[in-house]
C-alpha cells in the first residue's frame, strides 16, 4: 500500500471515531440508522443474532442488497466478507462499498490465512481479542479495528473483555524496556516495527472500535469509556421493540459518554433492548470470537 | 487563546494536537454554554449527517447561528465545511448557511475515490499535501468569497470569507500545520485590530 492510500483509508476510520456504525440488512433500516445519527452503516444479508439462529453458512450478502442500500444513504456503506475469501472482497471493491469488514461473524473461507489486505483500494476493518490478533491484521494492511466481542448475543461482557485485554497488553507494551520488545513480539507473533510503533503512540495506530454485543446506550458508553473510538452495533438495534429510538439513544450516548446525567435522559423509556444470551451457555465451539486468530 | 472544537463526532483529537503544538488551548464544545468565551471555532472533519442531528438533539443550531453571524472566527474541514456551507446538494442538507459557497456532498465519489494532492495555496510558498477523503466539492462561490486553492479539476478546495475558513481536504491529518497558523495569526490579528478600536471608542 503506497503512504497516501495508508492516510485516506485510515483517514476514513478517523472521521467515524465518536459515532456508532449500525448493521442493516435493507434500505429502510438503512435510513432509520441515518436518520438517528449512525456514522455508518453495515449491509449485511442478516444480523448477526438471526446468523446464530439461522446456522449454516454464513456468506457475503447479496450485491444487490449493498446496492438497494448505497442508493438509500450518504453516509458511508461498509460490508462483511468471510474471513480469507479473497473474492468476496474483490467483489466488495468492485460494489466500491467504504469499508469491507473482514468478519468472524460470517462462517470462514480459510481457517489459516487472512486476506492480503494491503493488495486492495478499499480500506478493511477486522475483528480483534487482542493486542497479537490486532496487530497481525494490521500488518495483513487493516485499516481500522474493531473487538470482536460476541457478536448477536445482546451481551456486553465479551466486548469488555476483548477491549480491556487490548488496553492493558498496549500499557504492557508501553511500559517496558525497548530491549524486550524482540521477545514480546516473538510471545505475540507480530512483526516488531508495529510493536515498537504501539509503544511511540502509546495506542494502536489505527482507530480501535468496540463491536459484539452491544445493546444499551449504557453499553456502548462503558466501551467508550474503556477505551473505544467508537462502536459497531449489531442486532441489538433492530432486535430490540423500537429501533429507531434506541438507535438514537445509542447514537448520543457515545457522543456523550462522559456525562451520566444526560446518559440518564437518552436512556430513559427506550422500549426493550434484545433479549441477550449468557456467554456460558453457549459452546465453546459455536463462539464467533475465536475463528480468525 | 481558546479555541471551540465542535465536540461530537470525527477527527476532533487530532485538530487538538496541533492547537496545543501552537501553544493554543482548546475545547470541545458540545452544549450552548461552552460556546462563551472563545476565540475562534474549528469544526472538524466527520460525518456531516451525523454532526447535524447531534445539532439537532443538543439544540446547538440556533446559538452556533448566532455566534458566528457576530463574527466568531471559524475554520471548517471537509464535513465540517458542509455545515457551515450556504447550500448542500446531493442530496440537500440543512446546514448553517454561514459561507456563500454551494457545496455537493461526497463530490468525487465513494471512498475508492479518494485521494492526496499537492495544492498551492495563496500565500503559502510551498505546496500543501491535501488529504481529501470522501470529500465535497464546491460548485459554486458568492461574490464575497475568496478561492485560496483549487484541485487539478479547477474546483476550489480552500475557501475564505472574512473570518470563516474552509476546506474540503484535512489538514489535521498531516504533519503540516501552515493552515492552523494561518487561521490562529488571523484572530491574534482580529483581536488586536477590534482592541485597538475599543480603545479610540473609549471602551478600554
Amino acid at each position: 500500500m503506497n503512504n497516501d492510500l495508508i492516510v485516506t483509508n485510515r483517514g476514513l476510520a478517523q472521521m467515524l471515531k465518536g459515532g456508532v456504525i449500525m448493521d442493516v440488512t435493507n434500505a429502510e433500516q438503512a435510513l432509520i440508522a441515518e436518520k438517528a445519527g449512525a456514522v455508518a452503516v453495515m449491509a449485511l444479508e442478516r444480523v448477526p443474532a438471526d446468523i446464530r439462529a439461522a446456522g449454516g453458512v454464513a456468506r457475503m450478502c447479496d450485491p444487490l442488497k449493498v446496492k438497494e442500500i448505497q442508493a438509500a444513504v450518504t453516509i458511508p456503506v461498509m460490508a462483511k466478507c468471510r474471513i480469507g475469501h479473497i473474492m468476496e472482497a474483490r467483489i466488495l471493491e468492485a460494489l466500491k462499498v467504504d469499508y469491507i469488514d473482514e468478519s468472524e461473524v460470517l462462517t470462514p473461507a480459510d481457517e489459516e490465512n487472512h486476506v492480503d489486505k494491503s493488495q486492495f483500494k478499499v480500506p478493511f476493518v477486522c475483528g480483534c481479542r487482542n493486542l497479537g490478533e490486532a496487530l497481525r491484521r494490521i500488518a495483513e494492511g487493516a485499516s481500522m479495528i474493531r473487538t470482536k466481542g460476541e457478536a448477536g448475543t445482546g451481551n456486553v461482557v465479551e466486548a469488555v473483555r476483548h477491549m480491556r485485554k487490548v488496553q492493558s497488553e498496549i500499557r504492557k507494551v508501553v511500559s517496558m524496556a525497548e530491549e524486550e520488545l524482540f521477545t514480546e513480539a516473538k510471545n505475540l507473533q507480530v512483526p516488531y516495527n508495529l510493536l515498537l510503533e504501539v509503544r511511540q503512540l502509546k495506542k494502536l495506530p489505527v482507530v480501535n472500535f468496540a463491536a459484539g454485543g452491544v445493546a444499551t446506550p449504557a453499553d456502548a458508553a462503558l466501551m467508550m469509556l474503556l477505551g473505544a473510538d467508537g462502536v459497531f452495533v449489531g442486532s441489538g438495534i433492530f432486535k430490540s421493540t423500537d429501533p429507531a429510538v434506541r438507535a438514537k439513544a445509542i447514537v448520543e450516548s457515545v457522543s456523550h459518554w462522559d456525562d451520566p446525567s444526560i446518559l440518564a435522559t437518552v436512556s430513559e423509556g427506550i422500549g426493550e433492548a434484545m433479549k441477550g444470551l449468557d456467554i456460558h451457555l453457549i459452546a465453546e465451539t459455536d463462539r464467533l470470537a475465536s475463528r480468525g486468530q | 487563546m481558546l479555541i471551540g472544537l465542535l465536540g461530537f463526532q470525527g477527527a476532533i483529537e487530532e485538530h487538538e494536537l496541533i492547537l496545543s503544538s501552537l501553544g493554543a488551548d482548546s475545547i470541545r464544545v458540545k452544549k450552548a454554554s461552552e460556546l462563551i468565551a472563545l476565540d475562534g471555532l474549528i469544526f472538524p472533519g466527520g460525518e456531516s449527517t451525523t454532526m447535524l442531528k447531534m445539532l439537532e438533539f443538543s439544540n446547538l443550531l440556533n446559538p452556533l447561528q448566532s455566534v458566528l453571524s457576530q463574527g466568531l472566527p471559524v475554520m471548517a474541514t471537509c464535513a465540517g465545511l458542509i455545515l457551515l456551507a450556504k447550500k448542500t446538494t446531493s442530496p440537500v442538507q440543512k446546514s448553517l448557511g454561514q459561507l456563500d459557497i454551494t457545496v455537493k456532498r461526497n463530490g468525487y465519489g465513494p471512498q475508492y475515490f479518494s485521494f492526496c494532492e499537492e495544492v498551492s495555496i495563496e500565500s503559502f510558498e510551498k505546496t500543501f499535501r491535501a488529504v481529501f477523503i470522501r470529500a465535497p466539492i464546491i460548485l459554486s462561490t458568492g461574490p464575497s468569497v475568496h478561492v485560496m486553492a483549487r484541485d487539478h479539476h479547477g474546483h476550489p478546495v480552500f475557501v475564505r470569507s472574512g473570518r470563516q475558513f474552509g476546506m474540503t481536504f484535512h489538514p489535521e491529518l498531516t504533519q503540516d500545520d501552515r493552515i492552523h497558523r494561518l487561521f490562529l495569526n488571523q484572530i491574534k490579528k482580529n483581536s488586536r485590530r477590534e482592541l485597538c478600536q475599543d480603545i479610540q471608542n473609549g471602551i478600554t
